[in-house]
């Protein structure tokens, strides 16, 4: 058990360092002059692309810069800002000329709003898309189950952006029924009311993928001989479908939701965008198009980091789940 | 685990049900199956998988339904579990266990019934039990669902349901999981759990299919001698007559979802009077003669969607010539042929026409 956990951990480590290395060449070894895209501005002044390239080491060759990138993730480094020596402490993401505040300093203040923002959007597409996905598997056939995937594929057909955008529109512009989002600043009721109109989108919308995911799941384990051995115990219906069935249906379920909670805690660009939600993934959209390159490194690595982090989450989960991955 | 005298609960909850096994069926009938018929909808049509089936099981008695792979033979007795989706099955007739109505009971009334009264042992001890649940505790629970005792006190009654059926060390195997058990072992543990609740029935689906050949014989040996202790009835569905031969008292034939012969296993076996069971029975190996000489009966087994018209067998019946036109045109009544045998056949004289002396089939050869 132990080393099925050491070993997937050195897994996802070997996989976080190859990422590193993609994201770094991605930027600092392209055509384009990071300096400029450092920056930030259309017209970076000589003495601060001076700045930025001796800090960032841009005057030195590829892996020196690489070798500062990485130091500077582990144990810090120093950033030169106007003549000034700023200490950026580990793990440093990297620095904003353009807004001068480190990279971490800026996601970690956004983070919080996209963590909740997900955290509410899972409970509800788990909440609906598996009580449903399992209601429809167990009426298999019948009407309503015929009704639940037709609903669900035409749901989850539609470009996503247009339902965010008319439940935005219908339901806190038009007839304000859901208050708007707020700034965590102006106090953590309104921010959090703030949160539940673009989290029920979210929820919905994900919620169609789950809904089918988890019937098809359930439909096959319905079927299996141990449900049949289940229920031929005399046990109550419940107990056959949730502590047998679903238990078993459960696992791929659980792998789609590792990769959907790495995405959405890197920031739900959409969702975050159209209901004007300060979380990372706004962030990193405003990032994007004011060129503040390190802020988009940043995101990149974090969200790299999710991802990776999510797998292993996942992977130890299912020994949890399935005794016999024990012995894997 | 901690040892708590008085939580032990003594394995044989209740008197043992003392039956001998007898000549002729005397034990106390505890399945009555009057007229069973069950359908299912398909893409092709309904699926005839039993129709007009009856037959009662007695305690102390073992009664082998015997047939080929979609004769209906393991439908008819998840029907005495009331295991079928009653959404997308039709149902008919009556299933009578211990004087309580199984077809259209209520969920709850089934609940009472599964594992107290009758448990199923099932053909893939892998495939049946979960994989996800140690199996201590998978015993335990149906012990639970029928008793008012803490979790401890079911967990001590699974450790000696486990050390009943000859599993060593209960104690630690009641901790592990399914995948740690060998096969034998796990229908062992699947024998446990049909029984931990005393049940008066235990219906045993081809529980020697999926094992190896050595287990066998220790499986079959386990459910007998289990039987003459808890005094039960036991239902062994299966295609093996070797099987059949040794361990059962009663013998129900069914072809295409029906019953075509019923009797004493050692009368049926001894003289068929039905062209299927006497053809089953040709093509035993037989220790006497060489492999060239297996008949197999020719054909295959009818789609129950399109049932051939009259007799069902009759596509691949020898003897269909004796009677003619009937054969193809109408379907014979189960009638009486002796007492308490009974057959589906529309020959005039079945045991003088399967059975000439020439032809009687060894008994000692068969069973041994």
């Amino acid at each position: 058990m132990l080393i099925y956990i050491a070993r997937r951990i050195a897994m996802a480590i070997s996989v976080l360092l190859v990422a590193l290395v993609a994201t770094f060449l991605l930027f600092f070894a392209g055509p384009a002059d990071p300096a400029q895209s450092m920056c930030g501005e259309l017209r970076c002044s000589q003495q601060k692309l001076e700045d930025i390239r001796h800090s960032m080491r841009l005057d030195r060759p590829v892996p020196e810069q690489f070798a500062e990138y990485f130091k500077g993730l582990f144990v810090g480094r120093d950033i030169i800002q106007s003549g000034s020596i700023k200490e950026c402490s580990a793990p440093c993401l990297g620095y904003s000329f353009r807004s001068q505040r480190e990279v971490k300093g800026a996601i970690l203040a956004r983070f919080p709003t996209t963590a909740t923002l997900a955290l509410m959007a899972m409970s509800i597409f788990l909440t609906i898309g598996v009580s449903t996905g399992v209601l429809a598997a167990r009426r298999r056939g019948t009407g309503l189950d015929r009704f639940v995937v037709g609903f669900t594929q035409v749901f989850g057909a539609i470009p996503y952006y247009i339902v965010a955008l008319l439940f935005a529109l219908y339901l806190t512009v038009l007839n304000p029924v859901l208050p708007r989002a707020a700034n965590i600043s102006s106090g953590v009721g309104p921010w959090l009311v703030g949160l539940i109109a673009p989290a029920i989108v979210l929820g919905l919308v994900t919620s169609t993928g789950y809904v089918r995911y988890t019937r098809s799941s359930m439909v096959d384990t319905l079927a299996q001989d141990y449900v049949r051995t289940a229920r031929s115990k005399g046990i109550s219906e419940i107990r056959v479908v949730y502590k047998h069935a679903l238990r078993a249906a459960i696992s791929p379920v659980v792998t789609i939701l590792g990769l959907d909670m790495a995405a959405l805690l890197s920031g739900t660009l959409i969702t975050e965008q159209i209901f004007s939600v300060d979380g990372v993934g706004r962030l990193t959209i405003q990032s994007l198009f004011q060129d503040d390159l390190p802020v988009i490194m940043g995101a990149v690595l974090i969200s790299a980091f999710l991802v990776v982090t999510m797998n292993l989450v996942v992977d130890i989960a299912y020994s949890f789940v399935d005794p016999r991955v024990r012995l894997g | 685990m901690t040892m708590d005298f008085e939580e032990i609960v003594p394995v044989q909850a209740a008197a043992p049900r003392a039956v001998e096994r007898t000549e002729t069926p005397t034990g106390e009938i505890v399945l009555k199956v009057d007229d069973l018929t069950v359908r299912f909808p398909s893409d092709e049509g309904p699926v005839n998988a039993v129709q007009n089936l009856s037959y009662e099981a007695r305690l102390g008695r073992t009664l082998a339904i015997v047939g080929e792979s979609g004769s209906g033979k393991s439908v008819s007795s998840m029907t005495v579990l009331g295991l079928h989706n009653p959404e997308r099955t039709f149902i008919s007739g009556s299933v009578m266990l211990d004087g309580e109505e199984i077809v259209g009971a209520s969920e709850a009334t089934l609940r009472k019934v599964r594992s107290a009264k009758v448990a199923m042992v099932f053909q893939d001890p892998q495939s049946s039990l979960h994989p996800f649940y140690k199996v201590g505790g998978q015993i335990a629970e149906a012990y639970l669902a029928h008793h008012r005792v803490s979790k401890a006190v079911a967990r001590k009654r699974a450790v000696e349901m486990l050390d009943l059926v000859g599993i060593p060390n209960p104690d630690r195997r009641a901790k592990q999981y399914p995948h740690e058990f060998s096969g034998g072992m796990r229908q062992r543990a699947m024998i446990a759990l049909g029984l931990v609740n005393d049940p008066m029935l235990l219906i045993a689906d081809e529980p020697t299919t999926a094992l190896d050949v050595t287990v066998q014989a220790q499986i079959l040996d386990l459910i007998g001698d289990l039987q003459k202790e808890f005094g039960s009835a036991v239902i062994l569905i299966t295609h093996d007559l070797a099987v059949v031969a040794e361990v059962s008292d009663d013998i129900l034939v069914m072809y295409a979802g029906r019953a075509v012969e019923r009797g004493l296993t050692r009368d049926v076996l001894a003289r068929p009077n039905h062209p299927y069971t006497w053809g089953l029975l040709q093509s035993l190996p037989s220790a006497s003669e060489d492999a060239d000489s297996l008949k197999a009966i020719r054909g295959a087994p009818p789609s129950l969607v399109h049932l051939p018209p009259g007799c069902s067998f009759h596509p691949r019946c020898d003897f269909q010539d004796l009677v003619g036109d009937a054969c193809l045109s109408q379907l014979p009544e189960l009638r009486s042929v002796a007492p308490g045998r009974l057959i589906r056949c529309h020959l005039a004289t079945p045991d003088e026409t399967l059975n000439p002396e020439a032809a009687l089939i060894d008994h000692q050869e068969i069973s041994s």
